[in-house]
Order: C-alpha cells, then structure tokens, then sequence
C-alpha cells in the first residue's frame, strides 16, 4: 500500500497521524480509499475531479503534473505539497 | 556528459546573439511596435484605494475629435454574460474581467476602469480626462496585521480562507492559510540552550525593470487578433487573452518583442486585453504604453510582509527548533506567497524541529505578482538576520555556525522531501576560504556580514526546432522568450551537441503560430529546460542527418557515426562528410531536416548562494556605504559564465534595492506617496561597489551539461549580509527592510 504524509492542517481526521498507508493505483484512487478510512480527506484534498488550487502532489519525491491522475506502485511515499512559482 | 570537461562550446564566454543589436540601439522592444493606421491606448485608473463605482459616464471622451474608440467592462462582458458566470460561481473569472476593467467595485488604487484609443497618445490622455466616474468610497485596509483584525473592511464578502484546515464560513481576508510542521517544537525549544526571537518587517517592492508594460494588437481582416507582446510567456499572454475575450485559441498569434527587464512582472499580463478590446473597438492597430506611475500603480509588485520568527539552538550549535509565522499581503485578489517564502528560507539549513504558518492576507494595494524568487527575499532575511544573531550569542563564526547546521545531501525538509545533488555545503566552504571572508576591514563604523540562501528553482515545458539549411548552417527556435541572454546559451547547448561553432546556430524566439507550448521563461528554469528541448532537437538532427548518410552510402544506419563534427563508417574511411557536406547533400538525397523536441522537464536542482558584504556606517547620519560585495553561487554548469556572473551581479544589485532603498509607501487611504522613480529609489551605480561573483559548480546529474537555474538566487542573500554587516558596525541589529537611515538610527537608539 501507497505511504501519505498527512499535512499538520488535516489530522484532525486522522487522530493525529501524521503518515497513514492507503491502497490504490492512482493518487484519486488512493485519496478515495483515505476518504472511506477517514471521511473528509477528499473534501480537503480536492475540488470536484481535480487536486485543490494551490497544491501539489509529489509521488516518490517527484512532483507530477498528472495531479490526482499520477500512478502510484504498492511502495510508493505520497506527500501533498503547496504549488509554487517562480520569477 | 556533465563530467566532461573536453567542451568545445560550453564554458566558453562568446558574444550573446542579441549583442550588437541591442548595444547599437537596433533591437525591436515592445515600444518600438509600428503598424499602419495605428492608434495610442491609456488606461483610466481609480484613485480610490476601496469604493463603488456608482457610474461611468464616456460620453465627452467619446466626443472628442480624435478619439477611436472607449472601452469599459462593459465591451468585454455584457450584462448577460456577467449574470451567466454570476450563475456559475466563475469568480476567478470575474475576477481576472474586474482586474483588466473594473466593473461595480475597485479595490485598489490603480485599478484600470476604462480605457481610450485616440490619434495620439496626448489626445488619449485628454479623453481620460474627460471620463466622468463617480465614487463612493469605502474603508481601505493597507496594513496586513490590520487585515486580520475581526473589525477590518472585507475586500471580497465572499472569500473563505483556503487551507487543509477544517473549512470555515467564516469570511475573511486571509485567502490562504498553510501550515507546516516536523517534528515537536516545544520539545526542541525545550532542549535548546538559546533562543532568538524577533518580528521583521518588509514593504511592498516593484521589479523595477525599466521597461514599463506595453502591448500592440491589430485585428486582421479575417478575425483573428495578433498582439505584439512584452512578456516573459508568449503563451501566457495567447491563454489570457484567449480565455477573458473568449476566443479561439487559433484566433490569437503573439509575437514576443525583446524585453526592456522583467523580473517576473512579466508573467501576467495587464494590457493585452485591453489593447485588444480598443483595436476591436476603433477598426484599427491599438498601442497601449504603459507610463512609470502605472506600472507602479497597476502591476504586481512582491509582497509587503510581517515575519515573526523564533530560533532555538544547544551551546555547541545545533539548531533545534524554528517556530515562523508568515503574514503576505498579496494585494487586493487572492494570491499566494508565504508558502513559497517559508519553503526558501528554511531551504538551507536542518530543522529537526519546525511549526510554520503562513497567511496570504488580500489588502487594498494592487495584487501582487512574482518577483525573482518569489516570496523569498524578505523571508531569507529574516532568516538570515535570526541565524546570525544565534550565532553571535553562542559565540560562533557566522559561516562555521551556517556549515554546522547546512542541509546536504540526504538531509529532510519540512515537508520530508530528501535533497540530492545539492551544493549548500560547497558554497559556503568557498565563501570562507575566499580571501574577502579573511581579509582586514579596518576603520570606525565598519562591518563584515555574510548570509546564506536557498531557492529550488524549475523546470516545465519547453518546444525547439532545428532546421538544417544546405549550406551547413542551422535555425533553432524556442518558445522561450529571451529575458537574460537565453538565446545564446540555448543555442550554445545545441551547437556543443552538434558539433558546430556557435555563429553557425541562428537562434531565435518563435510565436505562438511557429513553435510548440513552452511554459514562462520564469523560476530560473530556460537554459535548463529550453536547453535541454535543445539538446534533444540537437540530438534528433544528429540521427536524422546519420539515418540519410546511411542511404547515400546505402549502409545501415547503425553503422554511422558522429564525432567531432564529421559524419562516418568505421569500417570504410571513404566514406565521410563534415556536417557542412552532408547538409549540401539533402535538397538532393531527400526531405529538409528538422530536429524537434517538446520536454516537460520534472527534475531541477536547487541553487544555494552566500554572500559577503562590507558596509560603512555613518553614525551621524544613519547612510549605509557598500565597500566590497562578494557573491558566490553554485551554478551547476556554467554554459556562459559572463552571462551566469551577469545574472549574479543584477540579482545582487536587486537584492542591494530591497535591502537599503525601495518599497511602496502608503498613505491611510490606501494611495501610493512614491510611484515615481525620484521617491521610489532603485540602486546605481554610484551606490555599489564592484559585485565579485564566484561560480561553484556542483554539476546537476538530471541535465546532460549539469545546468542548474541560476537567475533567482542571488537576490536572496543581500539583505540579510547588509543587516548583519550593519549588526558589526553598529552593534544594532535590523528588523524592517529597506533598511532606511532612520531605521538605522533608531535601532541604534539615536532617534
């Protein structure tokens, strides 16, 4: 199962975990399977089919453009991260 | 490839491409954009930092003889389409329409209401006057802290604050709310031996290129709309104008001109649209300048900020614990920039211990925008300033306390993220065994100050064409407009894999009808990521110029080989040709060649820097003078180490104006006192002394030459080694940037 690092902001759903491991082989599919063991994640997470505006997701240590689309392997580490820019 | 050091092209210091038409006053910026029948736009812009536009009445202007055409948010979304995206809750959308034309309410002063085309930019100016807006007034909010209070004006009525947090109905003007948190603060404070605790504060700071926006669009006869941009991103500018005037994209070409300085204000686009309203309006051309006073009134300028900070470490100097809370203004529509200054500042060193808030606070001042190392600048200093007062109190060298506590390879950042292939370490190694770390600073009032900066830097999407002409030149295009010598050390990348001395690649910037998408020459990312298109539209000419020798000397292809610019077999030594020979041959053997490459490039590394800077001190008078500045930076690879320095030298001189002289000064109501270039103080000549640059190359793995970006970095460092070198002058330690006179004196308890 997929590792995800819980931001600080959103553990109060998950009893104060801050890592939790969820199945899946997409990062929608594993925020699906968080949202059932710790209903709200996806509300946080995202807007309708897309990641909310404002952030990221890294798989692997990676960013990825996909968004919630990116495959995910049985080991990998997922970590929601704030989108920046540059000048 | 990156180890090798048998470059023919790379390292090397030629001319840039752009030289001699830049320095003999020939080369075409936006201003110089010319096209028959044309008309001159001006922006009309509130002079109320928050009120309600109770009417707009265009009636005079209109009348004037010799004006084309008056536009207001009117021309660009009818009353019907309005009420159609009020249906649809599509405020990013309203939003971006009230920041191009304002509709029923401003929110800043500088915010564009109407807009004329006149016969002349005199006339144009004549018309504004005569628009007739009447106003009513409300409270303005210009003061980020005072933003937050439960009694402040709210901006937007409807905007809930952003975040991972438990949503709230609650509105507000904080539109983003971050946290970030490792490990257990209170227990890392708890173990520490000293702890630093300070508030510092920031002004709102203008790019300050010299070039001020401007923007010439003309409707062909068939529809479509083709703008002559000043821009960082050609497609930036077809996707914004497409999306607010809702066009096709086919509809729209953009033709980037050069760029008179940008710095990241050139991201957005601010009279695109307008410009082409008023064409479309008037039947004809439509050039819209912007002046000084809108630029600085109307532009995105980085945000004015309140840092508080706190840091904790054991006697032997290890850091322990950060506590940060971040408060951003980002002007009067939602933005965000804390996150990204909180990401730099504790970029560069281990915190095993760390809680980091940030608020993205909405304020009656114009939205704000990217600015070289977005966000990070005030956020290095105060870092940068709490380091090196930790450092002070235990007793330590500031760059040995910065080695002890450098993130390296394998470190973790907050996030949990690992660093790899990162040059921290190296840089500040160099700057200590530079001789400015060691050499005497003698006199009264005198000071040394170092200080440490990390930026992460980009990649993204880039497009090359490499053309093959017979005579053994080649055409390479990007999509990469050119802010900082890009042409050439783009082109350089190309020639070094092709084999071919560099005044044989003509390279140059395409439109948005003439080559793929590529993202903003932005975020340090375009000698990486447009080097790297280029590298493999290189790479692909090669295989398909070896694929045609392979038929002309009908061998397999496998059998041709390219080295040191001569295509051959091995087994035959009849049978080769230069690249110059080979080219003659394929009007006749076949099809032109085109190398062509489209990368979305997902790796970049991180660029560190440290600076070292000697400041006199007047005590009398509170003046600070700069006596020797040193910047050194890991740059990767060094494809063009003028250009590279030059990037240095201007990002440090940057850093010099946020540091001593510039920020947006605000009266109660919400109106700029300085929007001029007299009050508004950029640095000169006459206020620096020579910026020493010192390349590190610590090479990056993930591109072929071992680039990493380089143009954001050096800004970071520069004032927080100015307030520290002030600290050892004066003995006073600085909190608020610009670090005026009269700050100055009065940390030093003179005023």
């Amino acid at each position: 199962m997929a590792s995800v690092s819980i931001p600080s902001l959103m553990r109060d759903l998950t009893g104060g975990l801050a890592r939790v491991e969820a199945p899946g082989r997409t990062v929608a599919e594993v925020v699906d399977a968080l949202n059932v063991a710790y209903p709200g994640v996806k509300a946080r997470l995202c807007e309708g089919v897309r990641l909310m505006a404002g952030l990221a997701v890294s798989v692997d240590g990676r960013l990825t453009r996909l968004g919630l689309q990116q495959p995910v392997g049985p080991q990998s580490e997922i970590r929601f991260l704030r989108a920046s820019e540059g000048g | 490839m990156a180890n090798n050091k048998n470059f023919s092209v790379i390292g090397t210091r030629p001319p840039r491409v752009d030289a001699a038409e830049k320095v003999t006053g020939r080369a075409k910026y936006g201003s110089d954009a010319q096209l028959p029948g044309m008309a001159y736009g001006k922006v009309l812009r509130s002079p109320h930092a928050h009120a309600r536009i109770v009417s707009i009445d265009t009636h005079a202007a209109e009348s004037l003889p010799g004006v084309y055409a008056v536009v207001t948010s009117a021309d660009l979304l009818s009353a019907e389409e309005r009420a159609a995206r009020v249906a649809a809750e599509d405020w990013g959308f309203l939003a971006a329409c009230d920041q191009t034309l304002a509709h029923d309410k401003v929110l800043f002063a500088g915010q564009p209401i109407a807009a004329v085309a006149a016969r002349t930019p005199t006339l144009a100016e004549q018309a504004l006057a005569l628009i007739a807006v009447e106003y009513e007034v409300l409270p303005a909010v210009v003061d980020v802290l005072d933003a937050l209070r439960d009694d402040a004006p709210l901006l937007h009525p409807g905007l809930r604050t952003r975040s991972l947090a438990a949503p709230s109905e609650q509105p507000s003007n904080v539109a983003v709310y971050a946290q970030q948190l490792k490990g257990d603060p209170a227990q890392g404070f708890a173990e520490a031996d000293v702890i630093v605790e300070r508030e510092f504060r920031s002004l709102m700071v203008h790019q300050g290129y010299i070039e001020p926006h401007v923007s010439t669009a003309e409707w062909n006869a068939d529809g479509k709309l083709t703008i002559y941009a000043d821009t960082q991103g050609l497609f930036a500018v077809r996707d914004q104008v497409v999306w607010l005037l809702r066009l096709p994209m086919s509809d729209v070409r953009v033709t980037p001109l050069e760029v008179g300085g940008a710095f990241g204000g050139k991201n957005n686009s601010y009279v695109d649209v307008v410009a082409a309203l008023l064409a479309r309006k008037a039947g004809r051309p439509v050039k819209v300048t912007m002046g000084r006073a809108d630029t600085f009134l109307g532009t995105g300028p980085s945000s004015g900020t309140v840092i508080r900070l706190k840091l904790g470490a054991t006697r032997e100097g290890r850091i322990m614990a950060a506590q940060a809370a971040l408060y951003y203004e980002v002007g009067a529509y939602p933005g965000s920039l804390a996150g990204s200054g909180a990401h730099v500042m504790f970029g560069p060193y281990v915190f095993p211990n760390a809680q980091v808030d940030c608020y993205d606070v909405v304020v009656n001042k114009p939205p704000t925008a990217s600015y070289r190392a977005p966000g990070g600048t005030p956020a290095t200093f105060a870092m940068e300033a709490l380091v090196d007062e930790l450092a002070e109190k235990l007793g330590l060298d500031p760059l040995d306390f910065r080695l002890l506590n450098s993130v390296r390879n394998g470190s973790e950042d907050l996030d949990g993220d690992l660093y790899h292939h990162i040059g921290g370490v190296e840089v500040l190694e160099a700057a200590k065994a530079h001789p400015h770390y060691t050499a005497p600073l003698a006199g009264p009032n005198r000071g040394r100050g170092v200080a440490h900066s990390y930026w992460g830097n980009w990649g993204a999407r880039s497009s090359c064409t490499i053309t093959v002409n017979p005579d053994g030149t080649v055409g390479l295009v990007t999509g990469s407009v050119d802010i900082t010598g890009t042409r050439t050390s783009v082109a350089m990348q190309a020639a070094e894999v092709l084999g071919l001395p560099l005044e044989r690649v003509k390279s140059s910037v395409g439109d948005t009808d003439s080559i793929g998408y590529s993202d903003v020459s932005a975020g340090s990312r375009t000698t990486l990521a447009t080097g790297t298109a280029a590298i493999r539209a290189a790479q692909d000419v090669i295989a398909k110029m070896s694929a045609r020798a392979a038929t002309i000397w009908e061998v397999p292809a496998e059998s041709v080989t390219y080295q040191n610019g001569v295509f051959a077999v091995a087994a035959d030594a009849e049978k080769r040709f230069t690249f110059a020979e080979l080219a003659a041959q394929l009007p006749n053997t076949g099809n032109t060649v085109i190398g062509v490459a489209n990368v979305d490039v997902g790796e970049w590394g991180a660029s560190f820097a440290a600076h070292i800077v000697d400041v006199e001190v007047d005590p009398e008078t509170g003046k600070t003078t700069l006596l020797r500045y040193t910047a050194v930076q890991d740059v990767g690879k060094a494809i063009h180490p003028s250009q590279v320095e030059g990037q240095i030298q201007g990002g440090t001189v940057q850093g010099i104006g946020w540091a001593l002289y510039e920020g947006y000064v605000y009266n109660e109501a919400g109106q700029m006192l300085n929007a001029n270039l007299l009050d508004y103080k950029l640095p000169t000549a006459l206020d620096l002394p020579m910026i020493d640059p010192v390349l590190v190359e610590v090479p990056f793995p993930g591109h072929p030459f071992g680039v990493r970006g380089v143009g954001e970095s050096p800004i970071l460092p520069p004032p927080g080694a100015i307030a520290n070198a002030i600290a050892r002058a004066t003995g006073a330690r600085m909190t608020q940037l610009p670090m005026t006179p009269a700050h100055i004196l009065k940390q030093m308890g003179k005023i």
